[in-house]
């Protein structure tokens, strides 16, 4: 059945309500709205206004509330309704849902997931474009996701319903209906901590996740048709915990890495991966690590302005030729 | 300072509780006074570390209003939680040894004074950050209301937490969804060192349940009838699906913020007045003028608790480090 990104995180929440009866989705407009982007469309006709709950405005209490309830035993779904809210949730996130187990010993856990439409391209300026996926991903406890296809869309949302421990799930807003694909029947998940090759190649490696694996997996097809360049191009989905063992693979198969995220450059998840590779795999490397990410900067309204910060496949394709001439 | 209406319920309370209703309120705030004074102790002697917020003064609040409740309520609190995770029925030993920092402690010395949990007895939580437990407390009370049970939340929180937006938001959305919550403000006139008029824009903090639609209700905090008279009616409410309420425990903590605060912001006048009017002596007085409590027996619980705290300490002390190849066991469940 073909289904695009938004249908299948919508699918994902049907089969996971109607599997487990203590899951339920509280945020901002989710209920009779359907939620800003539609993505909660029919959940409310589907389970009832028990559980699909419509909330104020209120980012920290939607959290709170939700790590209250996960104590006990719920399943809550929360919607950040644009990603770059989840700021005024923080202190909920990173004090309270990410330390709860630990801080007491291990005898309570918080299933939880937060779901964040996330990402730029959109023309949404400053407050409705960001990644802050970097935000969390040095937050233990957290398990922090990012799909980029249908598949993993509904895949990684089950698993993360499933797991017990929070979970912040950041879907890309610029995919809910420009991408698709065919899903399989019924029941699959998409485990937590391991990437996927998405193409094979010999000459490079491209490391990228969410907002930026189909502008890579572009760049990588131009630089085979037009320079006769073999690139591969992992997608890590989940990055924390991210999947160290596919990260060193592709560097010493290939010894070139490139790594690409629409998050900016300084402090993303592009440095880590850097830093991974510098101190397991330095051996193995014919260049230095490449990176290829948003500019330092904050995220403009202006069309040719966003443009420039963001990675684009033109600038891909550059970085491609630049460290293949290595 | 206390409303009429409440010195009411304080009095009607004290005529319907028998001799060892009032000896247990006597014991139990007694038991969190010397725990408490021993865990000054303690710290002075350099056995527990870290920042620790004592509760003695107070101990009139959460006896009186965690005495309201059943064993299968909730509480949720500060990290100035000593006194309600004591209230609410866990042991003296794994609290004291979780202060220690210790293997056997309630998190097996990972959450330290200001974390203390247990989930067995209902007990959800101190929380180090001003106001943070509010959202929690209102989740938990979604989560009651979602799965039809009978229990209540009782939420305390200290007057330093009202200029918080979590105790707006939360006040606010619990009285819309009618949860099931007591929010209790322990008002004790400082948020660390800062005077609660320089903080917030009315004194009256009880007056914020207008806002919220809920009753809101100043009690005398150094009375536990009152305050027990107080939240008995708050709690019954909650349970028959009223929603909640939001109840102000006008109190005085004795010694500082932390056990690093002097409390050199305070005339020792005042402190000397809120001496005088010591919860615990009150009580004893109280039962002994009014012939409701016999002076051996009342000698003999506090002979009991001495002890109680006495093997309190022995066990935190006896007790084993956390080993470091546990260190980041439960960073995840398993």
């Amino acid at each position: 059945m073909k289904a695009t990104y938004l249908q299948a995180i919508n699918l994902a929440l049907h089969e996971e309500m109607r599997r487990d009866p203590n899951v339920f989705v509280m945020g901002e407009d989710v209920a009779v709205l359907g939620g800003a982007f539609k993505v909660t469309e029919g959940l409310l006709e589907a389970f009832g206004e028990d559980r699909v709950i419509d909330t104020p405005i209120a980012e920290s209490l939607i959290v709170g509330a939700a790590v209250g309830a996960a104590v006990l035993g719920m399943r809550p779904v929360v919607e950040m309704q644009f990603g770059d809210f989840i700021s005024c949730a923080f202190d909920q996130i990173v004090n309270m849902a990410a330390t709860l187990c630990y801080r007491h010993g291990g005898h309570a856990s918080c299933p939880l997931v937060i779901r964040a439409p996330s990402g730029a391209g959109v023309h949404g300026a400053l407050f409705h474009s960001q990644n802050p996926e970097a935000w969390f991903t040095r937050v233990p406890g957290l398990k922090v996701v990012a799909p980029a296809t249908a598949y993993d869309a509904k895949g990684l949302l089950k698993s993360a319903i499933r797991d017990g421990n929070p979970v912040v799930y950041f879907e890309h807003k610029r995919f809910y209906r420009s991408v698709s694909e065919d899903l399989p029947e019924g029941d699959f998940t998409v485990p937590i901590g391991v990437a996927r090759r998405r193409r094979e190649g010999g000459d490079l490696s491209i490391i990228t996740y969410g907002g930026t694996l189909h502008q890579a997996l572009d760049a990588a097809l131009i630089a085979e048709q037009q320079d006769g360049l073999s690139v591969e191009v992992i997608d890590l989905r989940t990055l924390l915990p991210l999947d160290r063992e596919a990260i060193l693979a592709a560097a010493r198969a290939t010894g070139k890495v490139l790594v690409v995220h629409e998050d900016r450059l300084t402090g993303g998840i592009g440095g880590e991966v850097a830093a991974l590779i510098a101190e397991h795999a330095f051996d193995y490397l014919d260049a230095p690590v490449r990176r290829v990410a948003a500019l330092d900067t904050h995220n403009a309204f202006s069309p040719p302005l966003e443009e420039h910060i963001l990675p684009g496949t033109d600038k891909i394709v550059q970085a491609i030729r630049s460290l293949a001439a290595c | 300072m206390a409303l009429e209406r409440t010195r009411h319920v304080a009095e009607r309370t004290l005529l319907t509780m028998d001799e060892a209703g009032l000896s247990d309120f006597y014991r139990l705030m007694l038991l969190i006074r010397q725990f408490e004074e021993r865990v000054a102790e303690m710290y002075s002697r350099g056995k527990i570390t870290g920042f620790c917020h004592l509760y003695a003064g107070e101990e009139a609040v959460a006896v009186g209003a965690i005495r309201a409740l059943y064993d299968k309520d909730y509480v949720i609190s500060t990290y100035r939680e000593h006194g309600h995770c004591l209230a609410k029925g866990v042991s003296p030993r794994t609290v004291m040894a979780e202060l220690f920092g210790k293997a056997t402690g309630v998190s097996g010395g990972r959450g330290g004074s200001m974390h203390l949990f247990d989930a067995g007895l209902r007990f959800m939580g101190g929380y180090a950050i001003v106001g943070g437990g509010l959202p929690l407390a209102v989740g938990l009370g979604l989560s009651i209301v979602y799965k039809e049970e009978p229990e209540v939340v009782c939420c305390f929180f200290g007057d330093g937490a009202l200029p918080q937006g979590a105790f707006h938001e939360s006040l606010n959305l619990a009285s819309l969804w009618k949860l099931p919550v007591v929010f209790i403000c322990e008002n004790n006139f400082y948020g660390m060192g800062t005077m609660v008029q320089h903080a917030i824009c009315r004194e009256e903090l009880y007056k914020f349940a207008e806002s919220y639609k809920m009753p809101g209700v100043r009690v005398d905090g150094m009375d536990v009838l009152e305050v027990h008279g107080a939240a008995l009616e708050a709690v019954a409410r909650a349970r028959e699906g009223d929603g909640p309420s939001l109840i102000e425990a006008v109190t005085y903590r004795y010694r500082g913020h932390s056990m690093s605060d002097p409390a050199e912001y305070r005339p020792r006048r005042e402190e000397r007045i809120w001496l005088e009017r010591d919860p615990i002596k009150s009580l004893r007085r109280r039962m002994l003028n009014e012939k409701r409590g016999d002076e051996n027996r009342l000698l003999e619980l506090e002979k009991e608790v001495a002890a109680v705290i006495d093997d309190a300490v022995a066990f935190a002390e006896q007790s084993p480090e956390p080993p470091l190849s546990e260190l980041t066991k439960h960073v995840y469940v398993d």
